[in-house]
């Protein structure tokens, strides 16, 4: 149940779980986010455009000439919390991963002081949890790593991370669907295409409340998948 | 492929092709994009006749050069763009916004610039031939997202046409551009994070447009907004017209390709009514903001929103 409904923007509503990071908060952000998918999408909630669930938070964008806050923060007053549902919704997913295209490795192992090899098992036996996609187009936010292996962002961001790349940054651990800048910690590189602009019905491979387990795969393999 | 299409003979600085915006993808990583100025596209699309969210040309400072190679269309230019049609016979028609112009085969139409503005639009009756992209015909450049492969017209391009112009009747409708320099906000959600001063700085003193600006967001220069909680939130869902500021104190206004979530703290969030306003401000240019309250940014839509049907409702022929 959220703890606060503010405005923001003249269309556009937070609800508001509370400052703390964790499943259980997120599962309810997420649970919240698909009953107001399935309404939007049976026609009950006229104006709403968008709902975007991040860690903590659930932001509605709405078009103000159809639909106003007030309608809405009603409507999300009277959502029974008890009744919302999130296992029919998500899924697991194995995401095969080469960390021969590793570019940070040597230096997590030396600031971590932990072997590389100890670091890929880490990362391998981690049942991960996507928090929320975003930023840009299928970009997976996921936790939680063992505090072992917790780093910082990098001091200078790269300017250009391949696409597929692999990153951790404290407990999160995500996937550049795109190339990009960036200043995560790059431990491998997946050749699954997390965002298909040919698969219009559903363009995005996870979502939000989805569990994710890495593979180990070979260069050899990563190339055949890559090529596929 | 359609029969009917524009050579591109010069691409213009950043000529993309727009609709109102892709929704119901941002928990996806999509965000809405579409046209930066709703109003001026609304009134492109219904001088020449077309449903509202026909997709259109944007086209920022410079515009294209479009040679049309093949068919005959009736075209309308909205914004504040200096413009010219050259005929196949070599006159030249200097032309005038918020009014339709018939173009023949071999009419050239010149987009010269957006004077004291920085998007202008061109609409085509019965529409450009293009592939939507999730329901939208709007291109994210960034992500290239959308028809013509997700990025801006380049030139020798060819433009689809769907179909040829159905009639010779002209219209026009009345406009003035407004360029009024206070942007109205509402307060946004971490406002309590700034230094009372700075508060105060911030609907008082200027701000100027940088150059750093483009369609997702529009770097201000001046007061410095000191943050005296956290220069780092944990990432949020982002709106369009959300005043964010970073660690250097400079806001930067997140417009139509916003990121989806974000990270820093916002100060503010400009009103609807006044989306279209800001947008059309220029690197250089000084804006103010002003404080409102939500019942009045509410109000202030619904007249936004009756004078764009006032003008669309005085639409006249040319006789």
């Amino acid at each position: 149940m959220f703890k606060k409904l503010n405005n923001i923007g003249d269309c556009g509503i937070v609800c508001d779980f509370g400052d703390e990071v964790n499943r259980t908060i997120n599962i309810s952000v997420i649970k919240l986010f698909h009953h107001i998918k399935k309404e939007v999408s049976k026609g009950n909630l006229d104006g709403i455009l968008n709902y975007t669930p991040s860690y903590n938070k659930l932001i509605i964008n709405f078009d103000l000439g159809k639909t106003n806050s007030s309608k809405i923060m009603d409507f999300l007053k009277s959502v029974d919390f008890s009744k919302l549902n999130i296992s029919q919704n998500s899924k697991k997913w194995t995401i095969p991963v080469c960390y021969d295209f590793e570019i940070d490795l040597a230096n997590m192992s030396k600031t971590l002081k932990i072997d590389k090899d100890k670091i890929i098992n880490i990362h391998l036996s981690t049942d991960f949890f996507i928090y929320m996609i975003g930023f840009i187009p299928g970009h997976p936010f996921m936790g939680d790593l063992d505090s072992k292996l917790f780093l910082n962002r990098l001091k200078t961001p790269r300017v250009k991370i391949p696409a597929g790349s692999v990153g951790i940054v404290e407990k999160f651990c995500n996937i550049y669907p795109y190339e990009s800048p960036g200043g995560w910690n790059i431990i491998g590189r997946t050749p699954i295409k997390l965002f298909n602009k040919k698969d219009e019905s559903n363009p995005c491979l996870l979502s939000a409340g989805d569990s994710v387990k890495f593979k180990s795969i070979s260069k050899k393999e990563f190339e055949k998948l890559n090529n596929e | 492929m359609s029969k009917f299409f524009f050579e591109v003979l010069r691409s213009g600085i950043n000529t993309t092709f727009q609709d109102k915006g892709r929704f119901h993808m941002q928990h996806f990583g999509v965000t809405p994009g579409g046209c930066m100025d709703t109003k001026s596209f609304l009134i492109a699309n219904a001088l020449v006749g077309n449903t509202s969210n026909e997709g259109v040309l944007e086209f920022a400072y410079q515009g294209p050069l479009l040679k049309l190679a093949k068919g005959k269309t009736k075209i309308s230019i909205t914004g504040n763009v200096l413009f010219q049609i050259i005929k196949s016979n070599e006159e030249t028609i200097n032309g005038k916004c918020y009014r339709t112009y018939d173009l023949d085969e071999g009419d050239q139409i010149d987009i010269l610039a957006t004077k004291q503005s920085a998007y202008g639009y061109m609409a085509l009756e019965g529409g450009f031939d293009v592939k939507p992209f999730c329901k939208s015909v709007s291109v994210l450049g960034r992500v290239e997202i959308g028809p013509n492969e997700g990025k801006k017209i380049k030139t020798n391009d060819k433009i689809n046409i769907k179909s040829n112009r159905t009639n010779n009747k002209n219209f026009i409708t009345n406009f003035s551009n407004n360029e009024k320099d206070t942007i109205r906000v509402l307060k946004g959600p971490q406002f309590g994070y700034f230094a009372k001063e700075s508060q105060k700085d911030f609907f008082s003193k200027t701000y100027k447009v940088s150059n750093l600006t483009d369609r997702m967001g529009m770097r201000l220069e001046g007061a410095v907004m000191k943050n005296i909680v956290n220069t780092n939130i944990r990432s949020e869902g982002i709106t369009k017209g959300a005043i964010q500021v970073p660690a250097d104190g400079q806001p930067i206004v997140l417009l139509t390709d916003y990121p989806t979530i974000g990270g820093y703290p916002k100060i503010a969030n400009v009103i609807s009514a006044d989306y279209d306003l800001l947008i059309q401000r220029t690197p250089g240019e000084k804006i103010f903001f002003k404080l409102i309250v939500l019942s009045e940014a509410e109000q202030l839509y619904k007249e936004h929103i009756k004078s764009i049907s006032e003008i669309i409702k005085n639409i006249k022929e040319i006789n």
